[in-house]
């Protein structure tokens, strides 16, 4: 539905945003867009702030672009805000769904790495140090084989995955930048080459 | 640490705040990739096995992988101020770029050439982070558990995410902790 939806928020609404935001940040492991369900149950289904189109296009967007995922929650404060029609209402709820989300996570995260440093010599934190390499070695291959296998029609799609290998290759043998790779991909799609 | 004589370290939160800001617009899905190439192999801020360890944790916790490594980084060399900088780094500029990027959206999101585009790009990206697993591999022979056991709790791993998609944090957890006991086992007191 592409109905756009004009908005009145009062403080308490606005409060209301932060608190949601606030109350998912600790459950947000593995990144916040596993927490995103709850978001659009929320936003979109509960309270009417924004519409389906606008939660999928916050999302697409926000994966499309370059910066962290996570930025996908300042669109969608971004666009209850701009709902209301005033564009400074955007951005107070960019800021606010932002502070909301990361205060929580980025504060646990500050204190449980500082205490992991100032503990390193300890036995127990150089085996968690040595015992994570051949998982976290495993888990970037197996990343990489979750996004390939998007692309699963063999025939037509090996093409992508050739030029994963490839990437893969070049990037493991050699120090080119990776912005090049990054553009020759975005060529060769552009014109349907892959 | 075993801090070697190319091992280096940012020289003020200017330097945190635009290294992160470059970092983060790098990361078109391979954020993971870039990271490691710039903080381990490029600026050597971090060696291989503390960005495994810094990587674990930040994925560990709950919040955005990449935020949370800004953060361990930019905390580990100037405290909160330096965490700060680099978080700052990580979402000032790509917040901009991202709010320009949806006003044009919904003009030219629908356009063949960029659906094209991204299909590319997210290929790419995958390789990119093939070679960072990759990276890791030669690690592992000085590994105190042994090459056989790594590579059984590589394997394990690698099918318990890619094959039966379990979520990423328990297997963190489950197996970490595994091989985390194991190795500690084997490590002198």
């Amino acid at each position: 539905m592409n109905d756009a939806i004009q908005l009145i928020l009062q403080w308490n609404d606005w409060l209301a945003l932060f608190l949601h935001m606030l109350s998912l940040s600790l459950l947000s492991v593995g990144g916040a867009i596993t927490v995103a369900p709850a978001m659009h149950l929320y936003l979109v289904d509960q309270q009417s702030w924004l519409t389906d189109t606008q939660f999928n296009a916050s999302i697409a967007i926000a994966q499309a672009a370059p910066g962290p995922n996570v930025l996908f929650i300042a669109l969608l404060g971004w666009n209850v805000g701009i709902n209301t029609g005033f564009l400074q209402n955007g951005l107070m709820g960019l800021a606010i769904a932002m502070t909301g989300m990361l205060l929580p996570s980025t504060t646990l995260t500050y204190q449980a790495s500082r205490w992991l440093h100032a503990n390193r010599e300890r036995r127990w934190v150089r085996a968690f140090r040595q015992g994570m390499m051949p998982i976290i070695a495993a888990l970037l291959l197996a990343t990489s084989w979750i996004i390939s296998s998007a692309h699963d029609e063999l025939l037509h799609d090996w093409p992508l995955w050739a030029v994963t290998a490839v990437t893969a290759f070049i990037v493991w043998r050699t120090r080119i930048h990776l912005l090049w790779l990054l553009g020759a991909g975005a060529v060769l799609g552009w014109f349907g080459i892959i | 640490m075993n801090k070697t004589d190319t091992q280096s370290m940012p020289s003020s939160l200017v330097d945190l705040f635009v290294s992160f800001t470059l970092l983060a617009l790098q990361g078109f899905g391979g954020a993971l990739a870039i990271a490691q190439r710039e903080l381990v192999e490029k600026k050597r801020w971090l060696t291989p096995e503390e960005f495994a360890e810094e990587w674990a944790v930040a994925q560990l916790l709950p919040g955005p992988n990449v935020v949370n490594l800004s953060i361990i980084v930019g905390g580990r060399y100037f405290g909160l101020p330096g965490a700060l900088a680099a978080l700052a780094g990580m979402l000032t500029v790509p917040l901009m770029v991202l709010l320009l990027l949806a006003l044009c959206y919904s003009r030219f999101g629908s356009h063949p050439g960029v659906i094209g585009a991204l299909r590319g790009m997210s290929a790419v990206a995958a390789g990119l982070i093939a070679a960072t697993g990759i990276k890791f591999i030669p690690a592992l022979k000085a590994h105190p558990l042994g090459v056989a056991a790594c590579a059984a709790f590589g394997i394990i791993s690698f099918i318990s995410v890619a094959i039966l998609r379990l979520p990423v944090a328990y297997v963190l957890l489950g197996l970490g902790i595994a091989a985390s006991t194991f190795t500690y086992r084997k490590l002198k007191p």
